[in-house]
C-alpha cells in the first residue's frame, strides 16, 4: 500500500503514529460530495452515508448529481455522477453552497465540480490517484493538466490509492470503490459502524449474502485505511431527539403518502425523474392491495387512472414534463367529467426532453393552463420531503371532495433528495372509504351542481339508479350532451366555482421574518430551505427582507395582495427561466418573467419582480443572497 | 365475462330484481343517420343485455370519439364517453379495479386502428376481460369523410380526393398477430342475428374479446359492402361446433368454411382473405390465455390493516 502523498498546494502532517489521537475538527454543519463516473456507485455510497447520518440524529439533505446518460464517457466532466450530502447539528433544509469534503474517483469529475464552483475554497478532497501512472499517456496528461488547474485553488488534496486497495478484496475495483469510500467517510465523520452495516443490509436487501458481506469487507478496508492515514476527524454533533423520525427521498415519500391516503391504483409510464415512485411502489404497494400499472404510454396511464377513478377509486399517475404534455387531453377530460384524479409531476429541465435528470420549476404554467379550454384544477407544491408525503393525502381528499384534478408538483431535487422528518402518525381517516354502492335517490342527477358551490355528488358504477354516461362533451346536470350555450356556460361556471370554494378554506401563507420591510421574497416548491437560509443571512446583514412560501398555486392562498402591500418590493425566486433585465433587447415591457412571478402579477396586480436561475441544479443560498442584494442596489421603487 | 362479485356490494343493496325488457336498456333516441350500421350494432347489443339480463348498474360502456362512440348514450347503463382513440385505457382501468363490472369498449376504425392504435395492441396483450367492438365503416364519418386506416385503396375522400393511397389495414390479421390474443370474430351490420350471436360469444369469452363489425356509413361508404349484401355468394361463413352458431346466417350463406377457432395459424390465414370474399364468424378463441385483471388482482384490506402494513413500511425507514 503506498503512502498517500499530498498535492499540490497544501501540505499535510505525516500519518499519525500508532496510538496518536487524531485532531478533531468540530463543525455545526458540513457538506460532503462523492463524485465518480456513472455506474461506479457513488450514489449508493452517498445514500448510505446520508441515511446513517440521519439515523444518528443529524439534520441531513442529500441531492443526487446525475448525468443524463446511463454510461456517459468515462473520466469526463460531463459524466460526473454522485451525491452531495449536507449534514448539520440542526435541521438542514437545502443542499447548501459549496462542498467541504469531496471524494472523487477521478480528476475529471472533480474538475467538473470545481468549474461549477461547487467546492469550498478550503475543501478537503480525497482523490483516487491511479490515473497518474496510468498506462495510457493521454490519461496521464489529463491528470497533470487537471491537477495544474486545481492547484490554483486552495484545496487540500489527499491522494488515495482506492483501486489498489480494493483489488485486495474484489476482482473489479470499479464496483467496489464506493464501499471503500463509505468506510473512509464514515471514519472521518465518526459514524456509528453498526448503523452503517445495518444500512448496507437494507440497501442491498435484494442482493445475495455474498454481495452484502463483500461490501462490508470493503467498508472495513476504508475504515482501516482512514485510521492508519488520516490525522483528523470531523465532528458534526447530532441533536438528540425524542421524536421518532423517518428518512427517505421525495419519491418514496410520494409513494408512501399515496398509500397513507388510501390510494391503491397507480398507472404510470417510465420517465425520469418520476419513475422511482413506481420503483418504490412496485416493492411495497401490493402488500396493501395496491397495483402499479405500467401502461403502454403516458396517455394510457392517465386513461387507466381515470377509468379506475370513474369506477370508484381515487387513482393517481406520476410523470414528468414530457409525460405531462402527453396527458394533457386526459387531464382536461377528468376536469370535464369531474372524475377525481391525482397527477404527480416531478419536474425536470425543459422544454422538450430538456435536462431529464436535473431540477427545474418550469411546469407551473403548463400544469395550470396546459389544457385547451378552461380546465380549473388544484395545484399543490410540496416544499420538503415531509410535504411530499402529506400532500398526497391532501391531494386525494381534495380530488374526491371537489371531483377534480389535483396536481402535485415536486421536482428532481425533492425526488432524489433525502431528508429525515417526523414519523407521520397514520390516521385511518386518511384512508378512503369503500365506494358508495347504495342506490342513488330517485331523481338525483350526476352533476347536480349546488348553485352556490358547484359541488355535486359523485355517482359510482354499481349504484342502482345512478346510471349515467360521463362525457367530455358539454353536458347538462343529467350528463346529457348539450350544445346549448347557457348549459355550457353553467358547466364552466360550476367547475370554476369549486376552486373558489376551496380557496375559502385555505389560510394565508406565513411570512418568515418581519411582517413589513423592504423586500418580500416569494417562493414555491423545493426552494424553500435555500430561500429561507438566504433570507436569514440577508437579515443578519441588516437587510429588511422577509420571505413567504406558497403551497397552493391554484387556487392561490388568500391574502397575498395584502401581504405584498406591506413590502416595498416583492420578488419571486424560482428555478425557471426569466430574462435578465440588462440583456440585449430586454425591456421592462418585453421581459419574460418567472412563472410564479407571472401568476402573482396577474393575481395581485402588484409589480412583482423575479430572480430565477435554471442551471440544472438546486438553488444555492449564496446565489439567492446575491439576487436579494441586487434588488437593494437597483434601488428603484415599486 | 364472469368474475367474482364485488364482496362489499351485495347483500345490503336493494337491487332491481324484476325482468328487464329491451326498453329498460334503452336511453336517448339514437341520432345516427338512417341506414347507419351503428343502429344494427346497438340493437344487437340491447338484445344481448336483455337476453343476459345484465344488471344495468353493473354494466359500463366506454367509448372514444366518433359516430360510433355515441353508443353509450343510447344505453341505460353506466358509460364513459371519453377521448378519441382512448376507450381502451379507460375500460382497462375500470375492469382492473372493479372486476364485478361488465365492461364494453366501443370504437370506430379511426379510434381503434389509427389514433388509439397503441392501446389496441396492448389491450389485446393485457387480455383484460371485456368486449371490444370495432364498428368499422372504413371512413371518418363524424368529421365528414376523411380516409381512415381501413378505407379501401382508391376510395375517394375529402382528405385523399384522388383516392386512398394505401392498402387498408387489416384489423383481423393485426389482432391475431398480437401476443396473448384470445378472441377474434368478425360480423356485419346487415346480418343482425349473426351480430347478436357474435356479441354473445364475445360476452361469454373470458378475456379480451375483439369483435369487428363490418358496417356501412350510408353517407360516405354506402357502397363498400354492396357485393356482400346483394350477393351472398361473396360471403364465406366460418362454422364450427365451437364457433358462432347462427342458423339464419347459415341458411343465407352457402359458402361455409369449417374452421376450428382453436387453430391460430388457420385463423391468420383465413383473416388474410385474398379471394375477394368477406369472411364472417369466429376466427380464434383461447380462453386459457392469462388475463391481466386476474394476474394483478390482490386481496383487499381494511383501513386498519393498511395502517398496520404501512407502519411496518415506515419502520424500514425509521431513524
Amino acid at each position: 500500500m503506498s503512502t498517500p502523498s499530498v498535492t499540490p498546494s497544501e501540505s499535510q502532517s505525516a500519518p499519525p503514529a500508532s496510538g496518536a489521537k487524531p485532531e478533531i475538527l468540530r463543525r455545526s454543519e458540513h457538506t460532503v460530495e462523492i463524485v465518480s463516473d456513472s455506474g461506479e456507485g457513488a450514489q449508493k455510497c452517498g445514500q448510505i452515508f446520508g441515511a446513517v447520518s440521519a439515523k444518528m440524529g443529524n439534520g441531513v439533505w442529500t441531492v443526487e448529481i446525475i448525468p443524463a446518460e446511463i454510461q456517459p464517457p468515462a473520466r469526463s466532466p460531463a459524466g460526473a455522477s454522485g451525491n452531495r450530502i449536507r449534514i448539520g447539528t440542526h435541521t438542514v433544509t437545502n443542499w447548501g453552497d459549496r462542498a467541504n469534503v469531496v471524494v472523487a474517483f477521478n480528476e475529471q469529475v472533480l474538475l467538473a465540480r470545481h468549474r461549477l464552483e461547487a467546492l469550498a475554497e478550503d475543501a478537503i478532497i480525497f482523490l483516487e490517484d491511479m490515473w497518474e501512472k496510468h498506462e495510457d499517456e493521454q490519461v496521464r496528461a489529463e491528470w497533470q493538466a487537471a491537477l495544474q488547474e486545481l492547484s490554483r485553488a486552495r484545496y487540500r488534496i489527499i491522494r488515495v490509492p482506492m483501486e489498489e486497495i480494493c483489488l485486495t478484496v474484489v476482482d473489479e475495483a470499479r464496483k467496489g470503490k464506493n464501499m471503500f469510500v463509505l468506510g473512509l467517510l464514515c471514519t472521518v465523520f465518526q459514524r456509528d459502524m453498526a448503523r452503517v452495516k445495518a444500512q448496507i443490509e437494507h440497501q442491498f436487501r435484494t442482493k445475495s449474502n455474498e454481495v452484502r458481506e463483500r461490501n462490508i469487507a470493503l467498508v472495513e478496508l476504508g475504515v482501516r485505511w482512514a485510521e492508519e492515514h488520516l490525522p483528523f476527524r470531523i465532528e458534526v454533533p447530532p441533536t438528540e431527539s425524542d421524536r421518532p423520525m423517518v428518512v427517505m427521498n421525495g419519491n418514496e415519500a410520494v409513494g408512501m403518502g399515496a398509500m397513507a391516503a388510501g390510494m391503491d391504483f397507480m398507472a404510470m409510464y417510465p420517465i425520469t425523474p418520476a419513475t422511482s415512485v413506481s420503483h418504490y411502489l412496485a416493492e411495497a404497494f401490493h402488500k396493501m392491495g395496491g397495483v402499479v400499472h405500467q401502461a403502454e404510454d403516458e396517455i394510457a396511464a392517465a386513461g387507466c387512472a381515470i377509468g379506475a377513478s370513474f369506477a370508484g377509486k381515487v387513482a393517481f399517475t406520476v410523470t414528468s414534463g414530457p409525460g405531462l404534455a402527453l396527458k394533457t387531453e386526459f387531464i382536461g377530460l377528468a376536469t370535464m367529467t369531474e372524475t377525481p384524479l391525482v397527477v404527480v409531476d416531478v419536474q425536470r429541465g425543459g422544454p422538450s426532453t430538456g435536462l431529464p435528470t436535473k431540477v427545474e420549476q418550469a411546469d407551473l404554467l403548463a400544469a395550470l393552463f396546459g389544457q385547451p379550454g378552461d380546465a380549473p384544477k388544484v395545484i399543490i407544491a410540496p416544499a420538503t420531503i415531509e410535504e411530499c408525503f402529506h400532500s398526497m393525502i391532501t391531494a386525494r381528499r381534495i380530488a374526491e371532495a371537489f371531483r377534480c384534478v389535483v396536481m402535485v408538483l415536486t421536482d428532481a431535487n425533492l425526488a432524489t433528495g433525502v431528508q429525515p422528518f417526523p414519523r407521520p402518525k397514520l390516521d385511518p381517516r386518511w384512508q378512503v372509504r369503500q365506494p358508495d354502492q347504495r342506490p342513488v335517490p330517485k331523481d338525483t342527477r350526476p352533476y347536480e351542481w349546488d348553485a352556490r358551490s358547484g359541488l355535486s355528488r359523485r355517482f359510482i358504477p354499481g349504484q342502482p339508479e345512478g346510471m349515467f354516461v360521463a362525457t367530455g362533451l358539454s353536458h347538462d346536470e343529467a350528463s346529457r350532451v348539450s350544445y346549448v350555450a347557457a348549459t355550457n356556460a353553467l358547466g364552466l361556471k360550476m367547475r370554476s366555482r369549486k376552486m373558489a370554494v376551496l380557496s375559502e378554506t385555505l389560510r394565508p401563507p406565513e411570512v418568515r421574518g418581519d411582517a413589513t420591510g423592504d423586500l418580500l421574497v416569494v417562493g414555491w416548491g423545493s426552494t424553500k430551505g435555500a430561500i429561507e437560509e438566504a433570507v436569514d443571512r440577508a437579515r443578519a446583514k441588516g437587510l429588511k427582507v422577509s420571505s413567504t412560501h406558497l403551497t397552493f398555486l391554484a387556487p392561490m392562498q388568500p391574502g397575498l395582495k395584502e401581504i405584498f402591500g406591506r413590502f416595498r418590493k416583492v420578488m419571486t425566486v424560482e428555478i425557471n427561466h426569466s430574462d435578465e433585465p440588462n440583456d440585449p433587447f430586454i425591456t421592462k415591457e418585453n421581459r419574460r418573467l418567472g412563472q410564479l412571478c407571472w401568476l402573482l402579477r396577474a393575481h395581485t396586480l402588484v409589480d412583482v419582480d423575479c430572480w430565477s436561475r435554471c442551471y440544472g441544479e438546486p438553488l444555492r443560498p449564496d446565489h439567492i443572497l446575491g439576487g436579494i442584494e441586487r434588488m437593494f442596489t437597483k434601488g428603484e421603487k415599486r | 365475462m364472469s368474475g367474482p362479485e364485488y364482496s362489499l356490494l351485495d347483500g345490503d343493496v336493494c337491487a332491481d330484481e324484476r325482468h328487464l325488457a329491451i326498453e329498460d336498456y334503452s336511453s336517448a333516441v339514437p341520432r345516427w343517420c338512417p341506414g347507419c350500421g351503428d343502429h344494427s350494432a346497438l340493437g344487437a347489443m340491447q338484445r344481448l343485455l336483455e337476453s343476459e339480463q345484465l344488471k344495468r348498474e353493473k354494466t359500463v360502456f366506454c367509448s372514444g370519439i366518433g359516430c360510433s362512440s355515441r353508443f353509450p348514450h343510447y344505453l341505460k347503463t353506466y358509460g364513459f364517453h371519453g377521448l378519441h382513440g382512448r376507450a381502451l385505457p379507460v375500460a382497462t382501468g375500470i375492469k382492473m379495479t372493479r372486476p364485478d363490472l361488465h365492461v364494453f369498449a366501443i370504437m370506430g376504425d379511426g379510434d381503434c386502428c389509427s389514433i388509439g392504435l397503441a392501446h389496441w395492441l396492448h389491450a389485446v396483450r393485457y387480455n383484460v376481460d371485456m368486449v371490444a367492438m370495432l364498428l368499422d365503416n372504413n371512413i371518418y364519418g363524424l368529421t365528414k369523410n376523411q380516409t381512415s386506416p381501413t378505407t379501401p385503396q382508391g376510395h375517394k375522400s375529402n382528405t385523399q380526393q384522388q383516392g386512398s393511397f394505401l392498402p387498408p389495414l387489416n384489423p383481423l390479421t393485426a389482432t391475431l398477430g398480437i401476443t396473448n390474443c384470445s378472441f377474434v370474430a368478425q360480423t356485419a351490420d346487415w346480418v343482425p342475428a349473426h351480430l347478436f350471436q357474435t356479441l354473445k360469444a364475445a360476452f361469454h369469452h373470458q378475456g379480451f374479446a375483439f369483435v369487428r363489425v363490418l358496417q356501412r356509413c350510408p353517407v360516405f361508404t354506402a357502397g363498400i359492402y354492396q357485393d356482400a349484401v346483394r350477393h351472398p355468394d361473396n360471403v364465406e361463413l366460418l362454422t364450427h361446433p365451437a364457433g358462432i352458431c347462427d342458423p339464419d346466417a347459415e341458411g343465407l350463406y352457402k359458402n361455409h368454411i369449417s374452421h376450428d377457432p382453436a387453430d391460430l395459424h388457420e385463423a391468420r390465414r383465413l383473416a388474410e382473405g385474398g379471394n375477394g370474399k368477406f369472411r364472417l364468424g369466429l376466427f380464434f378463441r383461447d380462453a386459457s390465455r392469462p388475463r391481466y385483471n386476474e394476474t394483478r388482482a390482490l386481496p383487499k384490506y381494511t383501513a386498519e390493516e393498511k395502517i398496520e402494513i404501512l407502519n411496518a413500511e415506515l419502520d424500514r425507514y425509521a431513524v
